[in-house]
């Protein structure tokens, strides 16, 4: 028989193994190793053409989204997935039929994630088939044409307020200005985006008692505005509506101008929001446009807790000051609008917690932010798919500061107004 | 409605004078060396940048610029003539056609790549004035004095000078001007380079008052086209006649139709114009 202490000793060395091992924590699982993944953002550029202007600052607010996301370490998923962007990128010459070649390389060829629109409801509609057709999901901007979003596509998302909303609050802010006016002319680019927005403003216009007395189209390449500035002076409108792009709209507001026509209140597309409208000088003064957004805009993060939304991505003044000091230049809408296609896909790569298209797709559809943009929402009907219902246009019109120069203000919707209009145009 | 018409007909008429410049140019071409230039737009175009450059970039004033863009133009022409034509001047017609082509392709592809296919504007403005119904911008109406100065030197030198009778004896039978002395391929060159040098001055005239591309002379070749039919092969005066034809149409038109029909009853008349009086309204006189 053993010792009593040989038994008693190595039993008690046991029970103490035993009993330190049962208070230690559990062992940690091995830790998650990061997975660095590379998204890439295909999307196409106006560098030469008559989109150029607009398409540059698109862009400009695309890769100003991508570089700050980037440095910012990209968007941790929770199996420990780090996503970054990259952009893919190609000049598609203000061309329909370049897009689509552009589209389908960046689709096939490319292997991009993720789309981005060209700029330009026509040059859009041409990417929409493409992004479709091979699977993409594509957050168009610079692209208002509802009628991209009625072909029963599911991949496809709209950031800008929808043209069929362009005109109708220019429509209103005239009624508030002056309800006496009645009469109202529509010269406008023959274009997809600009036929929709004055054919939606017509007859809002006509529904609320206006007589349109000249509802004409120009071609894209018009240079010479004199007959349809002589049809304006022969129909004496009290209001002009109207223009197209960029290029297309200066001319006509320069025109305008140089023949002394005297509609007292006068509002383009697309044109009068862009800084370098100012260049017009006294053509540009007392000139209003749409805009899907102005650096005066004021969406917070109080405004989101205010409207019960959720707020998502920086405040507009933060937007202004990244953008001014990365292209030494005031941001456009354009410019806003290529960066919150960014801001959008990196809202919509959280909430999914996955770079699966299904289920970024998912995501965009149950989307209802606030931003430094404002309210990006999506229909998520069969009949309007990835419509932009949750965005509204703000009213711009250029003025004389106190020092005499130029400066837009926003003149409607009245609670973000900044400035009364002057009214009539001098 | 009389005041939308006199408006618009003043509008066409001004804007014909520049277009009867341009007519000019391809019409002397075309009625002293049976030449077809196909690159006349191409080289409006550079005429309008020409303007754009020297008031952009070095602020000096249009109508003093006009001067030495009508000077490169010439130049041009000469060089244009002794590189891509002389060597099938005698060769069938689409030997000059397919080379005059060549220089157009030529010269937009080097215009694309370096100025790519933006618009550019010249923002200069001289101000209006009423007369009435009307108002008129400055700019047009100096463009139409310039046309009309340009078109009357030009007259000038083809029938008050031994260079322009020349050009007249060489575009009436080569053979005989040779025989007479004349230097054939000098004159031919001489004229291309008029006809080059009134193009740059038309483009020039036009980048005034409209915004263009490397691509915008095409529109204008065409107008050229169409007045060189009404006006007559080689007659200035023809070219500058068609050219204020047209300008009025244009203007007149949309005064009854939508501006879109326009090109429409442009190319119209064309046809009918080739099928009842194919000479032009005034005969060649060159």
């Amino acid at each position: 028989m053993l010792p009593k202490k040989w038994v008693l000793v190595p039993a008690l060395f046991l029970a103490a193994v035993l009993a330190v091992t049962a208070c230690q924590p559990p062992a940690a699982p091995p830790a998650t190793e990061s997975v660095a993944k590379i998204l890439t953002v295909g999307y196409t550029t106006s560098q030469t053409g008559s989109y150029n202007v607009s398409s540059t600052r698109q862009v400009n607010g695309l890769n100003l989204w991508m570089k700050e996301v980037n440095d910012a370490g990209g968007i941790k998923l929770s199996d420990g997935t780090v996503i970054t962007f990259t952009g893919e990128s190609y000049d598609d010459e203000s061309n329909k039929d370049r897009v689509q070649e552009l589209y389908t390389r960046l689709a096939t060829e490319d292997n991009a994630d993720v789309l981005i629109s060209p700029y330009s409801s026509g040059l859009t509609a041409a990417a929409a088939v493409i992004a479709e057709q091979y699977g993409k999901v594509m957050i168009t901007t610079g692209a208002a044409s509802d009628a991209t979003y009625k072909e029963g596509y599911t991949q496809v998302f709209q950031a800008y307020t929808p043209a069929s909303r362009y005109l109708t609050g220019a429509v209103d802010l005239l009624a508030h200005v002056d309800p006496s006016v009645k009469r109202i002319a529509f010269v406008y680019e023959n274009d997809k985006f600009s036929t929709d927005v004055v054919t939606a403003a017509k007859d809002y216009a006509e529904s609320l008692g206006y007589e349109v007395v000249l509802f004409e189209g120009y071609d894209s390449a018009t240079t010479d505005f004199g007959p349809f500035i002589n049809k304006i002076e022969a129909t004496s409108p009290e209001a002009l509506m109207g223009g197209g792009h960029f290029q297309d709209g200066s001319t006509f507001a320069r025109q305008i101008h140089e023949k002394g026509v005297t509609a007292g209140f006068f509002a383009l597309l697309v044109a009068p929001p862009e800084p370098d409208f100012a260049d017009l000088g006294g053509a540009a003064l007392g000139v209003i446009g749409p805009s899907q957004w102005e650096p005066l805009a004021a969406f917070t993060p109080e405004s989101a807790k205010e409207a019960g939304l959720e707020w998502f991505g920086r405040t507009g003044e933060e937007f202004v000051a990244a953008y001014v000091a990365a292209y030494d230049e005031e941001p456009s809408y354009h410019s806003i609008g290529g960066y919150v296609a960014g801001v959008i896909l990196q809202k919509a790569i959280i909430d999914a917690d996955s770079t699966d298209p299904a289920a970024i797709r998912k995501a965009m559809d149950a989307l209802d932010v606030l931003t430094c943009y404002g309210r990006v929402k999506f229909d998520t009907s069969a009949e309007a798919h990835g419509l932009q219902i949750g965005h509204d246009m703000v009213y711009i019109q250029w003025q004389e500061d106190d020092a005499g120069s130029l400066a837009k203000q926003v003149v409607w919707p009245l609670e973000g107004a900044t400035a009364e209009t002057l009214y009539p145009k001098p | 409605m009389l005041d939308f018409i006199v408006a618009s007909l003043a509008d066409g008429l001004l804007l014909g004078f520049v277009y009867g410049i341009a007519a000019m140019g391809l019409s002397l071409i075309w009625g002293v060396m049976d030449v077809i230039n196909l690159s006349h737009g191409s080289i409006m175009a550079l005429g309008m940048f020409g303007i754009y450059f020297a008031f952009n970039d070095w602020g000096l004033h249009p109508y003093l610029t006009l001067v030495l863009v009508a000077g490169a133009g010439l130049l041009l022409g000469i060089l244009i003539y002794s590189a891509a034509v002389h060597r099938v001047i005698d060769a069938p017609h689409l030997s000059t056609l397919l080379a005059t082509f060549s220089v157009d392709m030529i010269l937009i592809g080097i215009g694309t790549a370096l100025l790519s296919t933006s618009p550019r504007n010249v923002d200069f403005t001289l101000g209006s004035i009423s007369l009435g119904p009307i108002t008129l911008p400055w700019v047009r109406l100096a463009a139409a004095l310039a046309a009309i100065l340009v078109a009357a030197l030009l007259h000038l030198f083809l029938y008050r000078t031994r260079s322009g009778k020349s050009i007249r004896a060489v575009a009436n039978n080569r053979a005989a001007a040779e025989l007479m002395g004349i230097p054939s391929s000098r004159v031919l060159a001489l004229s291309f380079g008029l006809g080059t040098m009134l193009a740059t001055i038309a483009g020039a005239l036009i980048s005034t008052f409209f915004p263009f591309t490397v691509l915008a002379g095409g529109a204008y070749q065409l107008r050229s086209f169409v007045i060189c039919v009404l006006g007559g092969l080689g007659n200035p005066l023809g070219a500058l006649i068609g050219g204020l034809i047209l300008g009025g149409l244009e203007g007149i038109i949309p005064a009854f139709m939508e501006t879109s029909w326009v090109p429409v009853v442009e190319f119209i008349l064309f046809v009918a114009m080739l099928l009842v009086r194919p000479a032009g309204l005034l005969r060649s006189k060159t």
